[in-house]
């Protein structure tokens, strides 16, 4: 690790305040992607903002439908909420389900967004649930908000304040794991909406998408048999030494009937 | 007293009172006065030749206080690495040992290979330092796979080893074999793979090396597995430093599984520093350094053959294989996949003819070395899975035909066609026994159930055999090995009765500081409470050879068996003084020494107490109670078993679920149960690593480590194990006076070919290379139908 300059607001407006004046600044949430990036000498800010201080980004609560969980929530928070599980279940468990319990307990929401990294779990439950991304200066649908690998809608100095998840009739999420990272190979999220039929898919490809072929079909019929025969493409897929894309896209079809099998 | 606590208790580990409380004591523990700390600039190319190295900028860092180069150590005149174990190939001549500088001299030739060495006040300022080493690179083409190492026009590793060959080394008889593979009514065939393996102990290597120019002599704490051949090869063959002028300590070490046998660059490095700058160096290995650096394991390419008549009898074997040893020969390199690897072919079986061919091929990769196993993993999974094999293609049943073939129990001493006698052994009841525990016979319906749930399940069957407590040092000698393989041990009495083993050996998670004392509390009546062992540092134990190749018990605790009957022997004679008796009329038993026919008697504690009080003390007999023997053993002691495992595969997924795994291990005589029953859980979960989920991989253009952290190398989890059911049979060697067999390497020897044999009958298909990861299955499971379905 090298040297950096260490910062820790007590507040929104002043964590706002230092990045505005430091563009080259990185902010610290739960570090568990930045902090070994930084052991391994990978990255080299001369700051360093860490929002671990800030009350306001802090907490869970449901409001009109909405389960509202604070950017600097911990996934074990969620994972442990009996209001998520409650309001959505799908959310709780995919929370549970992230890394390990040393993970659970430092990672946040905010921070495995705002990394979108492309096997991460968070990505497929905002886009598959529909959630709004509120920050420091907007609200973002999450629609919009996922633009590519480790790539988001954010704009420099803007900062995740809170994620609004709709409750939906009914979702599940199903993740092939990675046998070394334990990290999705293929995550889906599939969510029975007011809107209609959501599936998410992460790890799959660069960065979360929405499989649209699947939605058509389980909108017509909410059953895992109506996925038979659809087949997603392997085009653009990510490959690597443990999953061809072939081999992604032959599981996003089995984790997807697996999910909608398991919204009951 | 000794019923709970001598042999064949399941005592629990006197040691991890200091483990499980976070007290013990490990290298990186350890900080000495004024103390530095080097950090090593590492090659980036798998393969290159340095043009030059500018230290310059490095040297004015804050901080520094020493940066070395290649040439440094060279100007200094330091040896080389050694490689102890000389190979000859099929012509005679000598295995080829090209120079393994501590320090590359003018070019790398694996990524990670050492180019030069910042020492620093700090971790941190060494590391620092060490980014501004500059170093240009005129970068060459690499190899990486033992076949196209070994191919014509493939990148050259060393100048003097033309072809990359390091030897080409042949066992058994070749006109023999050709003649009965002529005879064959049936020959079975195959191609495999053993996959490369990163040995990954939990405490990664590390070194703290003080030079004291007062008495111009080294100390060196090491995670070493073997402190006092460490320190003979740092002394006698690359420091050229007299023996008494150095003590190597080992202190507690979290695992080895082979990987801490060896002398590496840069405890080395740290050793002849620490002169250079007279001050103490110290040195952790990263993670990622340990997986750059530690001796890798396996990687063979083989292509095997076995011999059949009409009754499924094996006639003959034949084998070629390819091994890599990486990039330089480490220090035992050449005899694993050799003498460790093919007289282990003959297996549990009658086989009247081998022949086995192996090409020892230089790569551009990290050197391999023995890792758990050395050799008898590589031939197990070979002959189980061609076993596996010849039964399909006969359709006999695959526990039939290995009983068929198994050397009967009444054949013992058995001659085997390549080199080894076995001693003693029961294959077939372990065999049985594995069977009816894993209830061979409700197999169909399990399988059956399974189908119902839409999966596919298979049985798997290792019977192995394996050859280990290495060995008798006139017979290791004869092949070729540079060392002797005796053991010492020490068992010495303090006046008030305790007492202190002290062993050769070294346990870095073996339990030997319980083994070992239960064996005094059994044969000396000794509370197990007042017994203290001793080991891992060359000034307070006798030389000794270390732990590998599972030789503690079977060759470290007869030497303290022989040490204890020294003690009795010294004990008698003091006893009958104190009892006014005659020595020939003293009786002993477990400590108590009583005059034939009477109910007089002295216990060891009072006699001990004697012999260092010695006021009342028998004129012929010195003071003191304190005997060290040296054991060689008289042969390699042959562990042998059964393990059958059933899978169940999902070929939606492609996702292997060990349902069911039967161990039965024939160790001989067992000293501690539990300690037994946890080498087999452990050795069992790194064969279920190596055939399910791990496997080193090199990028094979740019030599490229892929699998350099735990993000893409996948070590067996839990969740990954079943619960293991271990039985044992028991035929003591006849050869030790303890009557084991080694025990720790068994369960990674065993499980591969169980695995696998199992995954592919679940798949219906002829073979898998290991691992048997997600995707493979999967696309194995979509080209095949059930074997239900199919038959």
């Amino acid at each position: 690790m090298y040297a950096f300059n260490y910062h820790r607001p007590g507040s929104l407006a002043e964590a706002a305040k230092l990045i505005a004046a430091n563009a080259e600044a990185k902010l610290l949430a739960g570090g568990q992607t930045l902090i070994p990036t930084l052991k391994q000498r990978l990255a080299q800010p001369g700051d360093v903002i860490d929002l671990g201080g800030i009350a306001e980004l802090k907490g869970i609560k449901v409001e009109g439908g909405n389960v509202v969980v604070g950017a600097m929530t911990r996934h074990g928070e969620v994972a442990a909420s009996a209001e998520v599980r409650k309001a959505i279940p799908a959310l709780a468990a995919l929370a549970g389900g992230i890394g390990d319990p040393q993970v659970r307990n430092l990672g946040t929401i905010g921070g495995s967004i705002a990394n979108s990294d492309p096997a991460a779990d968070y990505p497929a439950a905002a886009l598959g649930l529909g959630a709004t991304i509120h920050t420091s200066k907007r609200q973002i649908p999450a629609d919009k908000f996922f633009t590519g690998m480790f790539e988001t809608a954010l704009e420099e100095g803007e900062i995740i304040v809170k994620v609004a998840f709709p409750a939906p009739k009914r979702a599940a999420y199903q993740k092939f794991e990675n046998p070394a990272s334990r990290y999705a190979i293929v995550g889906v999220m599939v969510a029975e909406t007011a809107n209609g039929v959501r599936v998410a898919v992460t790890g799959a490809a660069p960065s979360v998408f929405r499989w649209t072929e699947a939605e058509a079909a389980l909108g017509k019929s909410f059953a895992a048999g109506a996925l038979d025969g659809l087949k997603a493409k392997a085009d653009g897929l990510n490959a690597d030494i443990h999953a061809s894309a072939e081999y992604r896209a032959h599981l996003i079809g089995v984790m997807a009937r697996r999910a909608v099998a398991a919204c009951g | 007293m000794t019923a709970e606590s001598g042999i064949g208790a399941s005592v629990r580990r006197k040691e991890d009172r200091r483990f499980i409380t976070g007290n013990g004591r490990y290298t990186d523990d350890l900080n000495r006065p004024g103390q530095t700390y080097a950090f090593f600039v590492r090659s980036p190319h798998a393969h290159a030749r340095i043009k030059r190295v500018d230290t310059a900028k490095a040297a004015k860092m804050p901080g520094v206080v020493a940066v070395f180069t290649g040439k440094d150590v060279a100007d200094s005149k330091v040896g080389g690495l050694i490689c102890g174990w000389l190979i000859k190939s099929k012509d005679g001549s000598p295995h080829k040992a090209p120079p393994h500088p501590i320090i590359a001299l003018d070019t790398v030739r694996h990524v990670g290979d050492q180019v030069a060495v910042v020492i620093g006040e700090t971790l941190s300022q060494a590391r620092d330092a060490a980014e501004q080493v500059q170093v240009d690179y005129e970068v060459l083409p690499a190899v990486i796979d033992p076949k196209d190492a070994a191919a014509k026009g493939a990148a050259q590793v060393h100048a003097d080893a033309p072809g990359n060959l390091c030897y080409d080394w042949e066992l058994g008889d070749k006109a023999a074999t050709e003649a009965a593979f002529a005879k064959a009514h049936h020959v079975a065939k195959l191609d495999l793979v053993n996959n490369r393996l990163i040995p990954n102990a939990m405490e990664p290597r590390a070194a703290v090396a003080e030079y004291d120019f007062g008495t111009d002599s080294y100390t060196v704490w090491s995670t070493s597995q073997n402190p006092h051949v460490l320190k003979l090869l740092l002394c006698a063959f690359v420091l050229q430093v007299p023996e008494h002028k150095m003590r190597v300590i080992a202190p507690d070490v979290g695992g080895g599984f082979g990987s801490k046998i060896f002398n590496y660059p840069e405890e080395t490095v740290c050793t002849w520093a620490s002169k250079q700058i007279r001050r103490p160096v110290k040195w952790t290995a990263e993670r990622s350094e340990s997986f750059l650096t530690d001796a890798h394991g396996r990687d063979h390419v083989t292509h095997v053959e076995l011999a059949l008549d009409k009754d499924g009898k094996f006639l003959a074997m034949r084998v070629d294989t390819y091994a890599n040893l990486g990039a330089y020969l480490s220090t035992f390199a050449t005899s694993v996949p050799t003498y460790l690897y093919a007289p282990l072919l003959a297996g549990p079986y009658t086989t009247p003819q081998l022949y086995i061919e192996v090409k020892g091929v230089f790569t551009h990769t990290t050197p391999v070395d023995a890792y758990r196993g050395a050799g008898r993993p590589e031939a197990t999974y070979l002959l189980e899975r061609i076993v596996e094999t010849a039964a399909r293609e006969m359709k006999i049943d695959p526990a039939e035909l290995r009983r068929r073939n198994f050397i009967p129990p009444d054949a013992f001493p058995y001659q085997t066609p390549v080199i080894q006698q076995y001693d003693i052994g029961n294959y077939h009841a372990s065999l049985d026994k594995a069977l009816e525990m894993i209830d061979y016979k409700g197999f169909p319906a399990r399988r059956a159930q399974s189908e119902k749930k839409g999966k596919r399940r298979g049985i798997g069957f290792s019977s192995y055999i394996e050859a280990c407590g290495i060995a008798p040092s006139a017979a290791v000698g004869a092949l070729g090995g540079g060392v002797g393989l005796w053991e010492s041990g020490q068992v010495r009495f303090n006046p008030t009765g305790s007492v202190t083993i002290h062993t050769g050996s070294h346990s870095h998670g073996q339990g030997h500081e319980t083994t070992f004392a239960q064996i005094v509390a059994d044969k000396l009546g000794v509370p197990i409470e007042n017994i203290e062992v001793v080991h891992g540092d060359t000034d307070k134990t006798a030389f000794g050879m270390g732990t590998y190749g599972s030789r503690s018990l079977a060759v470290g605790g007869s030497a303290i068996v022989k040490a204890c009957d020294k003690i009795v022997a010294k004990a008698k004679k003091i006893a009958a003084h104190m009892l006014e008796a005659a020595v020939e009329d003293i009786e002993h038993e477990r400590g108590v020494f009583k005059v034939s026919g009477t109910d007089k008697s002295v216990n060891i504690a009072q006699i001990a107490f004697s012999a260092y009080v010695p006021h009342n003390y028998p004129a012929d007999v010195e003071p003191g109670l304190d005997e060290t023997a040296f054991y060689d053993p008289l042969n390699f002691s042959f562990p042998a078993g059964t393990h059958i495992c059933e899978v169940e595969v999902d070929p939606d997924t492609g996702i292997v679920e060990i349902a069911k795994w039967v161990a039965v291990d024939d160790f001989g005589t067992v000293i501690n149960p539990m300690v037994v029953e946890g080498q087999v859980h452990g050795g069992i979960a790194q064969g279920v690593g190596q055939a399910l989920l791990e496997t080193c991989v090199y990028d094979k253009q740019s030599g490229q480590l892929l699998t350099g952290s735990y993000m893409d190398y996948c070590m067996p989890r839990a969740d990954n194990l079943p619960s293991f059911e271990v039985g044992m049979t028991t035929t003591p060697s006849p050869l030790n006076p303890l009557g084991v067999k080694g025990c720790g390497e068994a369960g990674a020897i065993a499980a591969p070919p169980a695995l696998i044999n199992a995954v592919t009958d679940a798949l219906g298909i002829k073979h898998l290379d290991m691992p048997a990861s997600p995707e493979k299955v999967w696309r194995a499971a979509q080209a095949s139908r059930p074997r239900m379905a199919a038959e």
